[in-house]
């Protein structure tokens, strides 16, 4: 197992100040934005991380991009911590972990042609030419779906599906093990995401990269994703084999999650666990387990003392007082 | 079985009756026909889905209920019938008059409906003002003070009289599509639409303000039109849908029927093309190609293109619709044999 795993992260924390007075600038408060949080990526596995607006997963997925840094804690990559990488090594970060975000119409440059927007991280991390990546870009295009002749147009030509099928060959253009994927498929239309959704799983076992996937759509996640870790206020409150977790989500967060998301049939009745009101702010998260102010089960001990991880069952991890 | 006699004989007055609309975009690139034919009706208390993809018209559709169509866009035909009434023959002073009050409608982002330099209060007892005429003497201000508290309360929007001084920016997106909800709801409009109203909250906020529009409808007896792409809001919330395809209903049923025995291949292949959170699927089926573009539409049926069971007669003649059990009804020559011809 130990051999698979391709990223770690551990107490992984990032915390925002808050900041009081234009001048004299005083920290009045800290946001717990990802608060010691542990996960691993394996080679050519998915991890998606879930949970709602607030829950730490972006700011997560951008420490892993390294486009923030943790005040706490490490994300090692073959070992070595990837926050601590200078030159040469920094180079050889770039051109294996890459990304692709939630919208098509912001993330591509409308100004560069298709070819030169999937040879960029080439050209800028490896000294190609922009000649001789010319054959590897129409490689990739193929592998995306698109035709060779679309080389040479501009973003504004395609559709929203096409230019996420043209940010995909951007990333894989560098043939990095890991793709940071924020939300892929949310800003398109319904029978677009079926092609996307197909596309990105195609290309995992063809390019054998790991994905580390950040969404807040539980059916999508449940399609994509080996291993799925549940966030809440910053922390991962549960983490599982997907199918694991999806026929038994152990986290009164995870049941109410699951059963607030719609059903795909009419008939479809779910035993709602219904949780009241909205999460609290992550300036000043509640004491003990997070979730306890909204938790149906909530018990004495759970406003008091932070719940232990615990393996409830082989490789299903569960942060709750109630196991 | 139960639920499409419900729908069918649903008791209730028809509110809005939707006949043959047109609503044509005349651009410097020539015409399209953004709406291009919808029918469609909804009754009191009833949900009815309007389920199309970017580009397929529901957005127009809704903007010619309204009448508030941009510059390019004109009805050029059909009748909308508000409680009898013909929107599209009223005047600008008529349909004003109805804006707000008879119909009213819920935008999909609470951020930019409400004006972020104004009190939520004073933004609420704005509208209530207006709905009512309100002279502004010491007792109808007093009288539009108590009837935001109420409208807040039957939003569920806890402590509403702390609410009322708050800005926008003090509220979250779930607060404030309740707020935006409320002055929507605030006239007992007898038709509410709402366009995505929650595709910007997240999953469990979602739950929570789509049981309190069920709530509101049980109240008030508001029929809703509801616009979505998402199949799941769909299933939760709605009594019948009507599935567009490049400015043309393609299907309409009960929500059972359409889940259970989709019968436009469109239909068919959206269903498909959905992932369960209930089980991982094989592999998920697409939709190949894309719609055809509004300004060149074929002469025959716009999905063939993209259609598995297409066949000649698909490209030389748009298909009637065709009526199946409990009222479905469906537009593809597929169904000419098994169901019957729709009488208009």
């Amino acid at each position: 197992m130990e051999a698979d795993v391709l990223l770690r992260a551990e107490n992984l924390e990032k915390h925002f100040p808050v900041t009081e007075g234009l001048v004299l600038m005083r920290t009045v408060g800290r946001v717990r934005a990802v608060d010691g949080i542990s996960f691993e990526v394996r080679r050519g596995r998915t991890l998606a991380l879930v949970g709602e607006s607030g829950c730490g997963k972006t700011t997560t997925a951008k420490l892993v991009l390294r486009l923030e840094t943790p005040t706490g804690g490490t994300i090692s990559m073959e070992g070595q911590d990837i926050h601590a990488l200078s030159g040469q090594g920094l180079r050889r970060f770039r051109t294996q972990v890459q990304a692709v975000f939630q919208d098509p119409w912001s993330s591509l440059s409308p100004r560069m042609r298709v070819a030169e927007i999937v040879a960029e991280p080439l050209v800028v991390n490896k000294n190609v030419s922009r000649g001789e990546a010319r054959q590897r870009v129409l490689e990739l295009l193929n592998d995306v779906g698109l035709r060779p002749e679309q080389a040479d147009l501009f973003p504004h030509e395609f559709s929203g599906g096409q230019r996420q099928r043209i940010a995909m060959a951007s990333a894989l253009s560098v043939a990095p093990a890991l793709i940071v994927l924020d939300e892929p498929v949310s800003a398109l239309d319904v029978s677009v995401q079926a092609q996307i959704m197909n596309l990105l799983r195609d290309l995992q076992a063809q390019h054998d990269v790991s994905y580390l996937m950040v969404s807040h759509n539980l059916a999508t996640v449940r399609y994509l994703a080996h291993e799925v870790a549940v966030m809440y206020l910053g922390e991962i409150v549960e983490r599982a084999e997907t199918d694991d977790l999806y026929e038994h989500p152990l986290h009164p967060y995870t049941q109410a999650l699951f059963s607030s998301a719609l059903p795909a049939h009419p008939a479809q009745q779910r035993d709602e666990v219904m949780i009241q009101g909205e999460p609290p702010s992550p300036l000043d998260p509640p004491s003990g387990c997070r979730f306890h102010p909204r938790c149906p089960f909530a018990k004495a001990v759970c406003a008091e003392v932070a719940p232990e991880w615990k393996e409830e069952t082989p490789g299903h991890f569960v942060a709750c007082h109630l196991y | 079985m139960s639920e499409t006699a419900n729908s069918a004989g649903l008791g209730g007055n028809v509110v809005l009756d939707v006949h043959e609309l047109q609503t044509h975009l005349f651009t410097k690139w020539g015409t399209t026909r953004a709406v291009d034919g919808v029918s469609f009706r909804i009754h009191e208390g009833e949900t009815l889905g309007l389920v199309g993809e970017s580009g397929s018209g529901k957005s127009m559709t809704v903007l010619s209920l309204l009448r508030l169509l941009p510059e390019a866009a004109r009805i050029v035909g059909g009748r909308i019938l508000l409680d009898g009434d013909d929107v599209v023959q009223m005047g600008m002073a008529d349909v004003r008059r109805i804006r707000g009050r008879k119909m009213s409608m819920i935008l999909q982002d609470p951020q930019t409906a409400l004006n972020p330099v104004f009190t939520v209060g004073n933004q609420l007892m704005e509208s209530i003002a207006a709905h009512r005429g309100s002279n502004g003497t010491r007792e109808s201000r007093a009288n539009v003070k108590k009837r935001a508290l109420e409208v807040l309360r039957m939003m569920g929007v806890a402590a509403p009289e702390r609410r009322l001084s708050d800005y926008p920016h003090q509220m979250s997106g779930g607060m404030k599509q309740r707020v935006v909800g409320g002055i929507a709801i605030e006239s007992q409009p007898r038709l509410l639409i709402a366009d995505e109203p929650t595709t910007s909250l997240d999953v469990t906020i979602q739950a929570q303000y789509l049981r309190l529009l069920k709530q509101v409808q049980r109240e008030t007896g508001v029929a809703i039109l509801f616009i979505t792409h998402d199949m799941g809001v769909v299933a939760r919330m709605c009594d019948r849908v009507a599935v567009m395809y490049a400015g043309r209903i393609v299907e309409q049923g009960s929500v059972q029927e359409i889940f259970d025995a989709p019968s436009h291949p469109y239909t068919q292949a959206l269903l498909g093309s959905i992932p369960r959170m209930e089980e991982r699927v094989a592999r998920l089926t697409t939709i190949e190609g894309q719609p055809p573009a509004l300004y060149a539409l074929p002469r025959g049926c716009r999905f063939a293109v993209r259609c598995p069971h297409a066949h000649d007669r698909c490209e030389e003649a748009y298909p009637a619709d065709f009526t199946g059990p409990g009222g479905h009804t469906a537009a593809c020559w597929l169904l000419e044999e098994t169901w019957k011809p729709m009488s208009s």
